[in-house]
């Protein structure tokens, strides 16, 4: 009796704490955890039920006909210009909230995330009293702290209830821009605070018999800058659930609703295993990288990137200590799902693109991050550019897979060097010519090069490292709607990742505003000081870009009147200054929003995809080739390549070519030092004290925080808090005053 | 038998020794760091990525800060194959990048024999 009399106290103790917490913010445990939930009954029954593979495969593909459809949908009636171009991903997961089904087209990363929202909604809302989950009702959420990448992107969730049982999910996400923070265009990389980061909803109900509270709606429009953007969208996502719910109760209707739950459980389970049964073809061993994120977006500092992976038999360990600190008031942190989510993209569109897409990709995966780092951001630090941080991941984890793979008996892509990683494209707010308030970004990001691939070159502004399938957008169209024009946009020539094959390369935009009186850029690139994309087997890394600006000037005037001193490339604008009373200045790729007048220049360059193997063994003609198609100029090709030829007719002197290449590789015996000898003199004990370095040096467990004196150890990091660099700037400027007025 | 690991890399599994694919010098033992048996040069990022706009003028280039970025090139002693290249910040220990099982390796291949590898 009196045990029975503890156990009820403690029931009531604990009831009381659940119906008390006052806050039921993103739980660490739930936020942790990328692998599947275990398998339920009604889903082994579901699976016992209905055991015909071609029921299976037939239901699946009515299911992800369903997905595949809604995202289309979303990208002809989807206002933002992200969901116009692709950056949109439709899916449907189990009931418990695991992501099983996701449209072939998209960012899958999007969807790789909203699995720790809808298990949200799972842990606290479905069997909560006044909340509760029923058919019709239409969830939402943004923050990325509840599974996301950032704010910008938001999530449309909807029930699927058959006959009063909850069997599934859907999701539409779209990256919509605009959300009202402290920067236009939902990515402010000048958020010092997750308050800075504009709208913030967690994952709520906003509608019931798939109708919007139109109160809470006009509460979302309140908080952005374009509020017909933000119901325009929501409905558009609304839409493309309901026509993935179409579908699965069409397949309900046809199949049965266990043909749906086992569909949906067995693509999670079948994925799993079929990833170990690859997984175990790569040698067992370790395998280690690092990279150099060189930004915050704001001040230029070394920010590593730290990984060392294990495999063992069917099993990966993904090892980020090591990596930097977190930092207390920058933008550049990484929520951990979403650095997860990127690399579950690594791995299914450049990996294994012939799995399903689904988050099971994952789950034989281990990952160990320290709390506190920049893969596992806080809850009360900022995360809205989380890419400048992630992307530098993927980079270093495309690097280091290359390692594994070459050995692999079999593989489901052509070995690739790193695709090119950084968003290069214009963020951009203000009021366009039409007298609309906006803010969002252009879909030029999605030009990124890719790397080279064994046996062949890597390919031209493609697509971008998140999505093999969207598109640039039509630039007329652009032009109708906001003030933003381009000038020019040609592919750079010497803009490459040298190797035996080289990577694909980058186009070069001058962009400017016309006929508005209040506009402006932003930009949201690192890279401009340490490149961020490396090569493999020996192939080079991708240049570093800056941005280039030219103001003081309206080049519609110029145009006009001296069409003559228009020109078309960085080099022979910056090199040569042709339009007097011009300023001409370069920038690291963090711009913070800032105003542009009428006719002012903002050259970015998208970058290029790594190089693979070694210079000399690049096929002469390959060369040739670049330098006819205006790719390298001769002097590139001579120097690098060590290739020569005839420059009028480009006819290959095989002779002075061989015998160039045979100099160069005496030459490397030459300048080459022996490894051990080499180590003695050029390892340091800590970072240089004139390098802004973060993250570890020697020891991975002692991790620096700006300089050789600040350290701290692995598993016990804090936040780093960055003066602002015009605050510093300010503190050198009045000691230079106070010197100068001692003197007089 | 020689596991291939790398486009110029291999390790020779009777001899446990990590080998130039292109010239069959034997690197390293290949229980060891290979980079050890090649040569290193550091090279200045200036030469390789060269400024396209006027470092004179500006302070972004398109070439790498070589205060921060330094290359790293390894070349295979024998036939100079550059078989690795590494850009690290200056002074930062090089990576032991591949530290692979080599009894694990062996048995593989040996239950592997009669496949294409
Ligand atoms: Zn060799």
């Amino acid at each position: 009796m009196a045990i029975d009399a503890t156990k009820r106290e403690q029931e009531l103790v604990e009831q009381f704490l659940k119906e008390t917490t006052l806050f039921l913010g993103p739980e660490p445990r739930l936020m942790q955890d990328h692998g599947l939930a275990p398998i339920t009954n009604r889903e082994i029954q579901a699976i016992l039920k209905e055991n015909d593979p071609s029921i299976i495969s037939m239901a699946r593909s009515k299911m992800q006909a369903g997905a595949n459809e809604a995202y289309e949908m979303l990208e002809q009636i989807g206002a933002a210009p992200g969901a116009k171009w692709g950056d949109v991903v439709c899916g449907i997961f189990t009931a418990k909230g695991d992501l099983s089904i996701v449209s072939s087209g998209g960012v899958l990363i999007f969807a790789g995330c909203t699995q720790y929202g809808v298990k949200y909604i799972v842990e606290n809302w479905l069997n909560d009293p006044e909340v509760g989950v029923e058919p019709g009702d239409i969830f939402y959420y943004n923050d990325a702290r509840y599974g996301g990448v950032h704010n910008t992107d938001q999530n449309l969730i909807l029930p699927v209830f058959n006959n009063g049982e909850l069997i599934a999910w859907i999701v539409t996400v779209v990256h919509e821009g605009e959300n009202g923070a402290v920067e236009p265009g939902g990515m402010p990389s000048a958020a010092e605070q997750v308050y800075d980061q504009g709208l913030a909803i967690s994952p709520m109900r906003v509608g019931r018999n798939y109708k919007f509270y139109k109160d809470l709606v006009t509460y979302f429009q309140n908080s952005v800058r374009e509020p017909k953007l933000q119901v325009v969208d929501m409905k558009a996502k609304l839409h493309g659930a309901l026509r993935i719910l179409q579908r699965i109760e069409e397949t309900i209707a046809e199949y049965g609703v266990d043909a749906a739950i086992a569909v949906l459980r067995k693509t999670l389970d079948d994925t799993v295993e079929e990833v170990q049964r690859r997984l175990t073809q790569w040698p067992d061993g370790k395998v280690r990288m690092m990279g150099i994120a060189d930004s915050t977006l704001r001040e230029n500092l070394l920010i590593k990137v730290n990984l060392e992976l294990t495999k063992k038999g069917g099993e990966l360990t993904l090892d980020f200590r090591g990596s930097s600190p977190e930092f207390a008031n920058r933008a550049n942190n990484s929520v951990t799902s979403a650095m997860k989510g990127m690399l579950a993209q690594l791995f299914l569109s450049f990996v294994w693109p012939d799995l399903p897409r689904n988050q099971a990709v994952l789950a034989p995966m281990k990952f160990i991050i320290d709390d506190h780092s920049i893969y596992n951001a806080s809850y009360d630090v900022p995360n809205a550019q989380s890419m400048m941080t992630f992307f530098p991941a993927f980079t270093v984890t495309q690097a280091a897979l290359a390692k594994y793979l070459y050995n692999s008996p079999e593989k489901a892509t052509k070995l690739i060097a790193p695709w090119y990683n950084m968003i290069r494209t214009t963020i951009y707010g203000g009021i366009t010519q039409h007298g609309e308030t906006v803010g969002n970004l252009c879909a030029d990001l999605n030009g990124m090069p890719g790397g080279a691939k064994e046996g062949m070159d890597g390919e031209h502004s493609i697509a971008p490292i998140f999505a093999p399938m969207s598109e640039q957008g039509e630039q007329e169209l652009i032009e109708e709607e906001i003030p933003i024009m381009q000038l020019s946009r040609r592919l750079m020539k010497d803009n490459q990742g040298f190797g035996k094959y080289r990577g694909g390369q980058g186009y070069q935009m001058f962009v400017t505003q016309k006929e508005s009186d209040f506009f402006g850029f932003m930009t949201t690139t690192i890279g401009s000081k340490y490149p961020s994309t490396y090569g493999i087997y020996g192939g080079y890394a991708c240049p570093a870009y800056p941005l280039a600006k030219i103001k003081g000037i309206d080049i519609f005037e110029i145009m006009k009147n001296e069409p003559e001193k228009m020109v078309y490339t960085t080099e022979e604008i910056m090199n040569n200054r042709p339009f007097e009373n011009a300023t001409y200045t370069t920038h690291h790729g963090g711009l913070q929003f800032e105003l542009a007048q009428e006719g002012e220049i903002y050259i970015i360059t998208q970058g290029a995809g790594g190089g693979y193997g070694d210079v000399l063994d690049r096929d002469p003609e390959l060369v040739i080739k670049d330098v006819e198609e205006n790719l390298i100029s001769e002097e590139t090709a001579n120097r690098i390549y060590k290739v020569f030829f005839n420059p009028e007719t480009l006819i290959l002197d095989s002779e002075k070519t061989e015998e160039a290449r045979r100099k160069e590789r005496e030459d490397r015996k030459k300048r080459g030092i022996a490894y051990q000898e080499f180590v003695k003199n050029w390892v340091t004990d800590t970072p240089p004290a004139n390098l802004p370095f973060y993250g570890s040096w020697k020891e991975k467990n002692v991790i620096y925080a700006g300089s050789p004196d600040n350290y701290m150890t692995e598993g016990n990091l804090k936040a780093v808090w960055l003066p602002n660099p015009k605050d510093v700037r300010i503190a050198e400027l009045e000691t230079e005053l106070k010197e100068l007025g001692d003197k007089r | 038998m020689k596991a291939n690991i790398t486009e110029y890399l291999a390790i020779d599994l009777e001899k446990e020794m990590w080998c130039c694919r292109k010239c069959n010098h034997e690197i390293a033992p290949a229980r060891s760091n290979y980079k050890e048996g090649l040569l290193v040069y550091n090279r200045d990022p200036q030469e390789i990525h060269k400024p396209i706009i006027n470092p004179d003028w500006y302070e972004f280039t398109f070439s790498p800060d070589p205060n921060w970025c330094q290359i790293l090139e390894y070349y295979c002693p024998n036939c100079s194959t550059q078989v690795e290249v590494e850009y690290l910040p200056p002074g930062h220990p090089p990576i032991h990048d591949m530290e692979f099982d080599i009894d694990a390796l062996k048995e593989r291949y040996l239950k592997r024999e009669g496949q294409k590898v």
